[in-house]
């Protein structure tokens, strides 16, 4: 087998031993909250037989560690197990399963994250191959002013301002991002505008500087002022002779803020009502729903997880030294 | 080898300066430079005396943080300081090519050789890219490249040093330039290697006629490639004259004094008192076997120089008597006892006798230490030498190295490159140690300073009867200051003799590949040697 192959095959064993890791570090971090679940579930008003009947039911009379290994069991399974919520004192069970709860939500989340993704990566690539290429110029000043400026402001502030500007006054897009399943995609585009716009303007400043940084730090090397000594153009020096040799750092700043754009976002989508997966697990929190708490913190650590080997697997697919050994 | 014909290069009082400290420095002042096509000027003079400076001048480029303030640069009737960047960039890597010093460090790692070998005479449409390929293999082939046809399709770092040097060349050569400039192109090169990019280099600006500026500090490298050589110093001219009447009769004086460091030589003796013994010493990097049983004797108040190309070995047997790398198999030797093979086993008095120097002082010594704090650390911890005994002792260590207490509140970064080796040395004589190890301690540095770096390591052989373990790749450096040598090839120890001995024939082969590879002060002899080897 190719060596690049069995580093990737490696790499991915090992993403799966921290996923375990992780699974345990949620789960007893979720014991740790405050309150009783069964009470926080079924309100002040349920007897203590009720209480009990209900710990019984879910488990949640059993040890932790039991507790623990059979969640992880049926997670293996892909059971992701039934949320605690839309049962009552009254012993009316409505509860719908996690894997239902979510799934519409992290859709919204992943398209939201995909269109923004389309937008801010290519951009900030843009952005920073011509700072770097116009370095010290007035226009890499201005880029990177523009975007520190931007990264500098609370996303919620940048939020109600884009609002103020593009709904409020010049009424371009819906300031509220309600989507729905059965929703055309020029509609859904047109509402998700905003927040779109909003978490760009967040995730550029950085991913542009890196890539602006490690564009330059190759410009020193001398196979960069040999290339200057055969004839090549500013340009072609930045396409052709930095930029194949910068991925590695590009790649993982660009998965770094890919994944914050799933998981860190509830702010945004709190300010636009956006139905995304980041609302659906603090209201968990709030409600005490663990199943779902668990089921969301697995989602996002797979998410750092997966796009942080992608980034690996770049750097590896881009050195030539490892792609092809002596 | 053409004498007539109208320049093709003229340069006319060149001055070039760079920006350092908040200030501008002159670099070059008012050099003059002729060249006609097909003729090599070989460029020589110590570092910092501008040589590549004005080698990249002569393309119409300065460094970044370098400015030309005055003069012209005539290639072909046309001033190419005059000229806009964009029409200078169509002369680069068409008309004008350069050959850098590193070649592992020049090439891009991420293109394969043969797409980095024909991308000026791609991007200049010289030919067409099928065409361009087919020339880079013919090119290869003529630089006697293991493999012309395929060995383009590899990335730089599949192939050899030597290697990517003779790629080097044919990346140059292949849009058919009027002019190179090799910036010190075989100075990072095993001498065997060397040989070969030379001859392969030479033959090839024969071939096509093409003019040359060969940079190099090595006079017996330029001694075979130039028809004329042109001395620098301090950024001027000291003197230009034809090849064989400068290395004859050089007239200026630090001509000659360049010319003097190569006569060195210390007269051998022997002596059957054996200070350190290696013994079927076989040690290796993890997994990775690199010595192979070797036997190394060490004379007391000796010199033994360790000579072999890099890879042999050398530095791990260094690492091996310092408790560095432990062996794994075999006994270091020490005054007649067997020393632990790791460092934390031996005794004060066992690291007190054994010292060492490197090659870079400049990382060897810490750079927020003066000397006075590099030095005094043996003294203390190996003597409990505090207050006036110390500071007495200081003195006289400074004294031996043949510098004054000036120095004692300097950072390493106020000196110069001799200076920082004769403080390492210093260190290591605080320790007042039997043998002192000594890894290419004089490869870093001109041949003038290293000239006199020999000379003190001599005086103080004398002086304390100290045994050096000489660890180079270099024979002059080995003519001036071994009495035995060890000669030393993958891992194991071809001979070891008398000086005498080693270097006079009969040779075991690797030994007389090594020999004949050093380059002489003759013009004719790399000539000479390559046909005695029938090539």
């Amino acid at each position: 087998m190719h060596p690049v192959l069995v580093t990737i095959v490696k790499r991915l064993l090992l993403g799966l031993v921290t996923l375990f890791v992780v699974s345990a570090i949620i789960f007893s971090s979720i014991s740790l909250l405050p309150g009783d679940f069964g009470e926080a579930v079924l309100g002040q008003a349920a007897t203590e037989d009720t209480v009990a009947a209900f710990r019984e039911e879910l488990g949640l009379d059993k040890p932790a560690v039991t507790r623990y290994f059979d969640w992880v069991k049926e997670v293996a399974k892909g059971n992701l197990g039934t949320s605690f919520s839309g049962r009552s004192a009254s012993g009316q069970d409505r509860s719908r399963s996690v894997a239902g709860m979510i799934a519409p939500r992290l859709k919204n989340t992943l398209f939201l994250a995909g269109i923004t993704a389309l937008i801010a990566v290519p951009l900030a690539l843009l952005l920073g191959l011509t700072a770097a290429l116009y370095r010290n110029s007035w226009y890499d000043r201005a880029v990177n002013v523009t975007t520190l400026t931007t990264i500098s402001m609370p996303e919620f502030f940048v939020a109600y301002v884009l609002i103020l500007l593009l709904s409020s006054l010049w009424s371009v897009f819906p300031s509220l991002a309600t989507v729905d399943a059965g929703m055309a995609l020029g509609e859904r585009l047109n509402r998700i505008a905003l927040p779109a716009i909003t978490l760009t303007l967040v995730i550029v400043a950085h991913m542009m500087r890196m890539t602006r940084a490690a564009i330059i730090n190759l410009l020193a090397s001398p196979y960069i002022e040999m290339a200057r000594l055969k004839g090549a153009s500013r340009s072609e020096i930045i396409l052709k002779h930095a930029l194949p040799n910068a991925w590695a750092p590009i790649a993982t700043v660009v998965a770094f803020n890919l994944a914050y754009l799933v998981v860190g976002v509830v702010v945004v989508e709190v300010v636009f009502v956006y139905p995304g997966i980041g609302q659906l697990m603090v209201d968990s929190v709030s409600s005490r729903d663990i199943p779902v708490v668990q089921a969301c913190a697995l989602i996002f650590a797979a998410t750092y997880i997966l796009l942080n080997l992608i980034a690996d697997v770049i750097g590896i697919v881009t050195n030539p030294r490892l792609l092809h050994p002596r | 080898m053409n004498d007539n014909g109208k320049p093709i290069l003229q340069m006319n009082n060149i001055h070039i300066e760079g920006y350092s400290d908040e200030r501008w420095h002159p670099i070059i002042n008012g050099v003059d430079l002729e060249l006609k096509r097909g003729q090599v000027l070989g460029l020589i003079g110590e570092s910092g005396a501008g040589k590549s400076t004005l080698g990249l001048a002569a393309m119409g480029f300065a460094r970044s943080g370098c400015r030309f303030t005055q003069g012209q640069v005539i290639f072909d009737g046309v001033n190419l300081l005059t000229l806009k960047e964009s029409q200078r960039r169509k002369l680069w890597g068409t008309r004008i090519a350069y050959v850098a010093q590193s070649a592992a460090a020049a090439f891009n790692p991420a293109h394969r050789l043969i797409e980095q070998t024909i991308e000026s005479a791609s991007r200049a449409q010289i030919r067409s890219e099928a065409e361009s390929r087919k020339d880079a293999i013919d090119l290869y082939g003529s630089l006697h490249l293991p493999d012309p046809e395929r060995i383009g399709e590899r990335y730089p770092h599949q192939v050899s040093g030597g290697q990517l040097q003779r790629v080097m060349t044919a990346m140059a050569m292949s849009s058919r330039p009027d002019l190179i400039i090799f910036d010190e192109p075989t100075t990072a090169l095993d001498v065997t290697t060397q040989v070969e990019v030379l001859a392969a280099m030479r033959e090839i600006v024969d071939q096509y006629n093409t003019a040359a500026i060969y940079i190099t500090h090595d006079l017996s490298v330029v001694a075979q490639m130039a028809d004329e050589i042109k001395v620098l110093r301090y950024g001027s001219e000291v003197e230009q004259a034809e090849t064989r009447t400068m290395l004859h009769s050089p007239k200026e004086q630090y001509t000659q004094s360049l010319w003097s460091v190569r006569s060195l030589e210390k007269p051998e003796s022997r002596s059957d008192d054996i200070v350190l013994s290696l013994k079927d010493i076989d040690a290796g990097y993890g997994k990775t076997p690199v010595l192979h049983g070797i036997n190394i004797d060490l004379p007391r108040g000796k010199t033994v120089a360790v000579v072999g190309e890099s890879g042999s070995g050398k530095s791990t047997a260094a690492r091996v008597v310092t408790g560095l790398l432990p062996q794994t198999n075999g006994t270091v030797m020490f005054n007649g006892k067997p020393l632990p093979s790791a460092l934390k086993d031996r005794t004060p008095d066992q690291l007190q006798r054994i010292q060492m120097i490197y090659q870079m002082a400049d990382t060897a010594m810490n750079p927020r230490q003066t000397v006075e704090k590099i030095i005094s650390r043996p003294l203390e911890f190996f003597h409990n030498l505090t207050g006036r005994e110390k500071e007495k002792r200081l003195l006289e260590l400074l004294s031996m190295i043949e510098l004054d207490e000036s120095f004692l509140d300097r950072l390493p970064a106020e000196l110069s490159g001799g200076q920082k080796q004769r403080i390492c040395i210093a260190r290591a004589l605080a320790a007042e140690p039997d043998v002192i190890i000594c890894d290419e301690v004089t490869s870093a540095l001109d041949q003038i300073v290293q000239e006199g770096i020999l000379k003190l390591l001599l005086r103080l052989q004398d002086e304390f009867g100290i045994s050096y373990l000489f660890i180079t790749h270099d024979i002059a450096t080995v003519r001036a200051i071994s009495d035995e040598i060890v000669v030393m090839y993958q891992g194991k120890v071809v001979e070891q003799g008398l000086k005498s001995q080693i270097l006079s024939p009969p040779h075991p082969e690797y030994t007389e590949l090594l020999l004949s590879s050093v380059p002489e002060m003759d013009p004719d002899w790399l000539t000479n040697l390559l046909a005695d080897r029938g090539v």
